[in-house]
Order: C-alpha cells, then sequence, then structure tokens
C-alpha cells in the first residue's frame, strides 16, 4: 500500500495550493484527482488552454497556470484519471485507475472537491441541449467548442462571465434570461459598503455587463415562468419578463444559479454538516484550519463553502500549515506567523459575497418545482412524486429515496439532493436542517465487480 | 441544418472514434464528450428508466448524463481524451427492452 504523510483529494485551486505548500514544508503528499489534467473545474485545462485562449478566458483564469506547475515538486505524486470511490477517517483512500483499484493511506486526509451548480430544475431541463453554463465554459476551456444559437437562463455572476467569454470568442449568446429581481439588488444594498472590500469583483462585474452592452447582448431581468421546450432536443425557451410573454427559438439552453458545495466525500464520512440559510446549501463543519470533526480529515475550497477560487487557494495553504505542524515539520509560532497574511487575503476574497449571495438568489421556481417537473434526472422522479410521498409520511430525503427512487441513480443525488431536500421541507414546514440530506455510501463512483474481485485477488496473494 | 458547436480551432491531428455505426474523425487528446458535441453526435444515451434521449448536462463528472458504452461498461465521456480506435456504442433504453 502506498503511504504518505497527505491525501488530497482533488487538483483544484484548493487541492493545488494545498499540496504545493505541505510539499514545502517537507511532506510526502499524494494528489487524486478524476480529470486528466490538474486545475479542477475553475482552471480546467489551464496548462494546455490558457497559452492559445488566454484571452478569451480572461486573466483570473490564466492565473491558474502558475499553481498547475506548482504540482511539479519532488514530495508531490498528482494522479490524474483517479476517481475515488472511498475514504475512511483513519486515512485509506481507494480508488480507481484504467479499471484497477489502488489503495493508500494518508497520515492526514485533505478534501478539496469543489463546487457543483446548484441543480436547477425546470421544466425540459433533462433535454440534450441543457447544460450548465459551467458545462459551456469548459468547453470553452477544455476544447475551444462554443455553443452556437444558446440562451442562458438563471442569475448570477457566472453568467456574465460565460456570456462575456462567448462575446470575445465570436459566438455571443442570444440572450441572458435572469431570474434575479431589482428587489433582490436592493436586498444586497446593506451589503455593499462591506463588499467594497472585494472591490475587484464588483468591478469585474461592471465591466462584463458593459461588454455584454456593448456587444448588443440582451438581457432580461426577474423572468419567471420558465419552460424550456422541445421533443427530442431543446428547442425554445418561454418566459415572462416585464409583465410579457417571451419566446425565444434556440438550440443549446445554459442553466446556472449558484454553485454549491460537493460533499459526497464529507457525507459518506458521516461529518457534521450544517445548513448555510444565505447560500442555501449544507456545509460540512471545519474550523479556521479547515479541520473536520474528524481530527485527520480536513475540507478546504469550495467544498467547504462556497468562496471562490482564490479564497480556496487560501483556505487550501491554511490546512496545508495546519497539516505541516500536527506532523511536526513546522512550529506553532511558524505556522500562526504564515497563516496571518492568508487570514487578511482570505477576508478581502469573502468580503462581496454576503452581497452577491442576496442580489443573485437561486431561482425561485427551481427550488420548488411544478409537480411534473423532473427532478432525480437519473431515475426520472417529478417533483409531484416526492410530494406524494411527503404526504404518505415521508419526512426526509433517504425516506423518498426508498419509496421513490430519487436519488438511487448513478449520480447518487448530487443533482437533486438539495431540490429533494427544499421539496419536503416546504412540505412539512420544517427547516432543511431538520430535513437533512441524503446519507451518502461507499462507492463513491461506480466500480465494476471485476474491479473489486481483483482487488480481493492482490489482497489474497499478499496473504 | 447549421452545427450547434462552433469549433474555434479545429487544426491539430485527427483520428478515428467509433460511435455505433459512424466513424467520426475527432481530435487527438481532446475531452471526448466535447469532441462528440462537434462532430454532431446527440444524444449520447438513452435513459434507463423511460427511454429518455439524453446528452452531457455538466461536464464535471457528477451528473452522469454523458455515459457512453466501451467494451460492454458505460464510461463517463466528459472525464476520458479521444485516443485512436475507441469503439463506443450508445447506451439504449429501458432494462426490459
Amino acid at each position: 500500500m502506498r503511504e504518505v504523510d497527505l491525501i488530497i483529494l482533488g487538483a483544484g485551486p484548493a487541492g493545488m495550493a494545498a499540496a504545493a505548500n505541505a510539499a514545502n514544508l517537507g511532506l510526502s503528499v499524494l494528489v487524486l484527482d478524476e480529470q486528466p489534467r490538474p486545475g479542477g473545474q475553475i482552471w480546467r485545462e489551464v496548462e494546455r488552454a490558457a497559452p492559445i485562449r488566454g484571452d478569451i478566458l480572461g486573466k483570473d483564469y490564466t492565473e491558474g497556470a502558475r499553481f498547475a506547475r506548482g504540482l511539479d515538486h519532488p514530495r508531490i505524486t498528482h494522479v490524474p484519471g483517479a476517481s475515488v470511490w472511498q475514504v475512511d477517517a483513519t486515512g485509506e483512500v481507494a480508488f480507481s485507475k484504467d479499471g484497477k483499484t489502488e489503495v493508500a493511506h494518508g497520515r492526514r486526509i485533505l478534501l478539496a472537491n469543489g463546487a457543483l451548480e446548484r441543480p436547477m430544475p425546470l421544466p425540459g431541463w433533462t433535454l440534450p441541449g441543457v447544460m450548465t453554463a459551467g458545462a459551456a465554459q469548459t468547453l470553452l476551456k477544455a476544447s475551444g467548442i462554443v455553443a452556437e444559437r444558446a440562451v442562458l437562463v438563471g442569475s448570477g455572476p457566472l453568467i456574465y462571465l460565460v456570456a462575456a467569454q462567448m462575446v470575445r470568442a465570436g459566438v455571443p449568446p442570444l440572450a441572458l434570461v435572469e431570474t434575479q429581481t431589482r428587489r433582490d439588488l436592493w436586498r444586497g444594498l446593506p451589503h455593499l459598503p462591506r463588499a467594497i472590500l472585494g472591490m475587484g469583483y464588483l468591478l469585474k462585474g461592471v465591466g462584463l455587463l458593459g461588454e455584454l452592452r456593448r456587444a448588443g447582448v440582451p438581457r432580461f431581468i426577474g423572468a419567471s415562468g420558465i419552460v424550456i421546450e422541445g421533443s427530442d432536443h431543446a428547442a425554445a425557451v418561454r418566459y415572462v419578463s416585464g409583465g410579457a410573454s417571451h419566446r425565444i427559438a434556440c438550440e443549446t439552453v445554459l442553466l446556472h444559479h449558484g454553485v454549491v458545495p460537493n460533499t459526497q466525500a464529507s457525507r459518506s464520512l458521516n461529518l457534521p454538516h450544517v445548513w448555510n440559510a444565505a447560500q442555501r446549501c449544507f456545509q460540512p463543519v471545519v474550523d479556521t484550519w479547515g479541520r473536520s470533526a474528524a481530527p485527520g480529515v480536513f475540507i478546504v475550497g469550495d467544498g467547504a463553502g462556497i468562496a471562490g477560487a482564490r479564497a480556496a487557494t487560501l483556505t487550501g495553504s491554511l490546512a496545508a500549515l495546519a497539516i505541516a505542524r500536527d506532523l511536526g515539520t513546522l512550529s506553532e509560532a511558524d505556522r500562526d506567523l504564515a497563516a496571518r497574511h492568508l487570514r487578511l487575503r482570505l477576508v478581502l476574497e469573502r468580503a462581496a459575497r454576503p452581497f452577491l449571495d442576496r442580489a443573485y438568489p437561486p431561482c425561485a421556481e427551481a427550488l420548488a418545482p411544478a409537480d411534473d417537473t423532473i427532478i432525480c434526472r437519473c431515475e426520472e422522479v417529478t417533483a409531484g412524486a416526492i410530494r406524494r410521498n411527503a404526504a404518505l409520511g415521508c419526512l426526509g430525503p433517504n425516506q423518498t429515496k426508498a419509496f421513490g427512487r430519487a436519488g438511487m441513480g448513478p449520480c447518487q443525488g448530487r443533482y437533486c439532493g438539495l431540490t429533494v431536500t427544499e421539496i419536503l421541507a416546504a412540505f412539512h414546514s420544517q427547516t432543511q436542517a431538520e430535513t437533512g440530506a441524503y446519507r451518502i455510501r461507499p462507492p463513491l463512483k461506480p466500480v465494476t465487480l471485476g474491479e473489486l474481485a481483483a482487488m480481493e485477488e492482490q489482497t489474497e496473494g499478499m496473504g | 441544418m447549421k452545427p450547434a458547436f462552433r469549433d474555434l480551432s479545429p487544426e491539430g491531428p485527427r483520428v478515428t472514434v467509433r460511435f455505433d455505426d459512424r466513424d467520426l474523425a475527432l481530435r487527438e487528446g481532446a475531452n471526448l464528450a466535447a469532441e462528440l458535441l462537434a462532430a454532431g453526435v446527440m444524444p449520447f444515451r438513452r435513459t434507463p428508466v423511460s427511454g429518455a434521449p439524453r446528452g452531457p448536462f455538466c461536464m464535471t463528472g457528477a451528473c452522469f448524463d454523458c455515459l457512453i458504452e466501451l467494451g460492454g461498461v458505460t464510461r463517463q465521456a466528459c472525464l476520458m481524451e479521444v485516443v485512436e480506435g475507441l469503439d463506443i456504442a450508445m447506451p439504449k433504453g429501458r432494462r426490459d427492452a
């Protein structure tokens, strides 16, 4: 079994920063990541794409290349294409690569699993041609492929960024159908003074909106009654905005209303999670170093609470300091000294968040979908089916899962979990925290029986 | 019909990949799901529950909607890179079909 000081799950901003810092502090590090190349989602394919498409993708993207290069260190082993399917609190991690499973042991474990786009169940969202806005951005980053005749639907800064990148690529979207209202903006205003500390983010947003205006991309705000039309492929988006009904014929619909922590691994460890009311999602409980309730397990980056890529590099670096202290390569005084400027930068990075969370809240009709809207994409379970099971007495997601299969498919609830929690909480007039979330059990990713059998033979061979 | 995606940099060596009975020339080493989309492949699969068509949704490895079949095993196309000679089958249809 491979034995290292630290195993890091995820090679995005948090994981890469933690790996480089831990290695520089003398620790041996194993970085496991599902993608073929480092960068995570935000800096996906950064080493290949930054030189050729840096002008379209912008400086916030190209700066990721520096972190990807940081993995090139004699004490870091980066294993790409590795699907982690089991983690336990003693430090054992099982991962599958090229159809074979390997088990490694780390004296400490760091989860840097990042974020998922918040599920956005609207009528027609399962049709081919409907993707997340993040997916469109990935296509652009990783492959230089841009959707023609696309409409962006939802709310949040990412929509503006993706739209601006499409404009720069010469393929502007047909329209932005935005679900936030002017009232949401008013709700954000009390948080604006604090957001001045994060001025960079606000100015970037204003800049993006200017780019879209100059390119003549129409924006519709306060959109409701959104329906994606089409029989075997998305063909149009229908919605109401400004008191009038609209219909835009299109080929691609890009959905987005924020990102949420990917908690599959932290849930599988049975770690405590709390409901973040401002961001409407669950997040694991961690201390200011990223340490979870299991002392050997740290959680950093967006997987511990949404704050963006730069904040993720900072929380990753902070955890590396604490882990080096744990394992005796750093004194307490040096740890605290190094942490001081990281914490200061973290305050600045997080300053704009409360304003953005209120000005761009999740789309209300996707949090409470109509009865005939599919909410579990894998098992094709509708919101109405969840409500019927709620009426039969199901109080939480694990009960509706047993009754009606929602959350039982290959994605294991990643794209229905929060929706089911919201629907049940509303139905029973209870809080989301009381309603709870899916229990997650390994394997976290599908593994073939053949692979498990081969693992067994290996173990027997060793005995 | 015009293609649904524009390829900003179509240059680079291409290799042959089979999707059901179609031979496609895809960029070697590029993301498989993206290359299939650019080649006009849609849907990628049909669901086991209702047989509904599906294609890539999240492109991050989370949603499992880009599943394809390779050598009898379903794989996530968005987590794979194009290599010469891939022989892909579209997962189709219902469990009882």
